[in-house]
């Protein structure tokens, strides 16, 4: 994620080919600079996991619903499993979509920006990354104006009759759209800055060696910016297999993602939290599973 | 021998339409993505001046009666002012934090540094509703018992736990970047490893700084989903937006919001004004 890293400090004298200072010092000075950042993860991240976890193995009591005791009982991951196992299946589906989606939308843009841009390319890079400024929750918001019924885009659509359910909104279609406009720039940003180290020269030179435009991208441009496709297909899929918002503003009232169980069970359901745990943590397992086979297959060795 | 005037080679219309687009097929779909992009904001800035009813769903007719008082409403300013000073102390906290760590793990040999890499990339690779569940627990579990209730102050330790990561990756990369020869060229002159740190090191990675600090900042002003979970009864802005949504959002939070990213565009604007201007006197 190194590529994310360098498109976020945004500074042109980055020079990603220049030498790499070999660690050679050895002091306790590294412990004393790594001491806090550790602890702040250690308190407020792990340790609230290990938390988690001890609330997805707890017992119910018989007879008094809604309350809970310490055990190491597997019984929430079962019916996390097999009562969820569709909405586990619908988050994964539309994240995976919205992830496809995103590339096809984004690639264009980061290639335009690290090739044919020139003097616009600051100003395109910051026209990505603006929108953020403005609530995500308030441009989701829009798409459920823009999406509505008696919106132009539904109206189009249908006026070609291109539209068999006749609308958008509140539909799976409108979460995958909603998801994939909210992690478009996770998904930009790092397939730009690995395009940007690129040298376009081998790119010319496919093309001088009678390479067509698709087989050029196929076998030189494509690889060449595998490491950002890598890290934004991490960073547009990650969040939006958890997401809960755009199902809420832009999805249907039946048929919600894992994110809105695990929100509401928390929230809302009183006594929810054994349940919610025990689903929070499949989501995790079985992400970070995901992510370890995907960057075994696709990986480079340095992904942080 | 004939003088004949030849007239270059001129493709026909069709053909040189083609190439055209050829050309500019990359810049082309970008501008269109760059309009897909700001599609919602637009919309956002439109419904700013209408004059709605309850909900502010229909374009009902034109006012300006919102941008005149955008904090005419209940709550909406108070919880801009509360994202504003979780942003700034998350930031101030996170870059700190995150950039002593970025210099151990570039700088340095130790044990454990495998584990500690694992430690930074985890949390970036964790749904961000498992992060606030999980603070949830422990917050309500097992903090609220040596007397932290959920507010204010667990919102901005939550903000500082999940910008923390992403403040390590990009002051990494900016060191990474930098020749050791500076540096060593320093110490050859006999300067001490803090004034080294001090006049070569910092002053060099301070723009990785920077960029870490507005990515965090950005992290921590639009987050909703930790912050739902682990705020109480304390409202920020993207939460006070998300509760409104239920009963509609009044035009003052899409002032608020507009305004806010037309902010951060001149901030950023103006930021690299300085930087080529700089840039440019340097060379002289």
């Amino acid at each position: 994620m190194s590529a994310l890293a360098h498109v976020a400090g945004g500074d042109p004298d980055f020079d990603p080919s220049g030498p790499v200072p070999a660690p050679t010092k050895r002091s306790w000075t590294a412990y004393l600079l790594l001491l806090p950042g550790a602890l702040w993860l250690g308190v407020f991240f792990v340790l609230p996991l290990v938390q988690l976890a001890a609330v997805s193995l707890q017992s119910r009591y018989p007879g008094f619903p809604g309350y809970y005791y310490r055990d190491v009982n597997f019984e929430n991951y079962a019916s996390a499993l097999t009562d969820y196992a569709p909405h586990f299946a619908r988050s994964f589906l539309y994240a995976g979509l919205a992830t496809l989606l995103a590339f096809v939308v984004a690639y264009p843009l980061a290639y335009a920006m690290a090739f044919k841009a020139g003097k616009w390319r600051n100003l395109m890079m910051i026209c990505v990354v603006a929108p953020f400024f403005t609530s995500f929750i308030l441009r989701t918001f829009a798409w459920s104006q823009i999406l509505a019924d008696e919106g132009w885009v539904a109206g189009t659509l249908n006026f070609l009759h291109l539209l068999p359910g006749g609308n958008i909104i509140n539909t799976p279609l409108a979460v995958v759209a909603g998801l994939t406009y909210n992690f478009l720039p996770f998904m930009v940003l790092p397939i730009y800055a690995s395009l940007e180290r690129a040298d376009p020269r081998v790119i010319e030179a496919g093309g001088d060696l009678y390479a067509n435009g698709f087989t050029t991208f196929r076998t030189v441009t494509l690889p060449m910016s595998m490491p950002g496709v890598l890290a934004g297909t991490l960073l547009t899929f990650i969040p939006a297999a958890g997401d809960f918002v755009n199902m809420e503003l832009l999805g249907p009232q039946r048929g919600k993602m894992v994110g809105n169980v695990i929100n509401d069970q928390f929230l809302a359901v009183p006594g929810g939290y054994p349940v919610a745990a025990s689903l929070s943590f499949t989501l995790m397992a079985a992400i970070l599973v995901m992510v370890f086979l995907y960057v075994r297959r696709f990986g480079t060795e340095e992904l942080v | 021998m004939t003088t004949t005037t030849t007239t270059p080679y001129r493709p026909s219309a069709p053909k040189r339409a083609q190439v055209w687009l050829a050309n500019h097929f990359a810049m082309l779909s970008a501008i269109l993505v760059l309009l897909y992009l700001f599609l919602p904001v637009a919309y956002t800035f439109a419904f700013s001046f209408n004059d709605h009813g309850k909900t502010n769903i229909v374009w009902q007719g034109f006012t300006w009666e919102h941008w005149q008082d955008p904090c005419g409403v209940a709550g909406v300013c108070g919880s801009l002012v509360t994202s504003l000073q979780v942003g700034a102390i998350s930031t101030l906290v996170a870059t700190v934090l995150g950039t002593l760590m970025a210099l151990a793990m570039v700088r340095y040999r130790f044990r454990g540094k495998a584990a500690s890499n694992v430690l930074i990339f985890v949390p970036m690779a964790t749904p961000e509703i498992v992060m606030g569940a999980a603070l949830l627990t422990i917050f309500v579990q097992g903090f609220s018992n040596i007397g932290l209730s959920l507010g204010f102050t667990t919102i901005v330790f939550a903000h500082i736990m999940f910008c923390l990561s992403f403040v390590v990756v990009t002051v990494k990369a900016r060191i990474q970047s930098l020749d050791p020869r500076i540096e060593e060229a320093a110490q050859d002159l006999y300067a001490s490893p803090m004034q080294t740190f001090w006049k070569v090191t910092f002053p060099l990675i301070l723009p990785g700084i920077a960029g870490a600090a507005m990515l965090a900042f950005s992290l921590s002003f639009d987050d909703f989903i930790i912050t739902n979970f682990v705020s109480g009864n304390e409202s920020t802005f993207p939460k006070f937006v998300y509760v409104a949504s239920r009963r509609g959002i009044p035009a003052e939070a899409n002032v608020i919001g507009f305004s806010m990213f037309v902010l951060a565009v001149l901030l950023v604007v103006g930021a690299q004004l300085v930087s080529s201007v700089r840039a440019s006197k340097i060379k002289e």
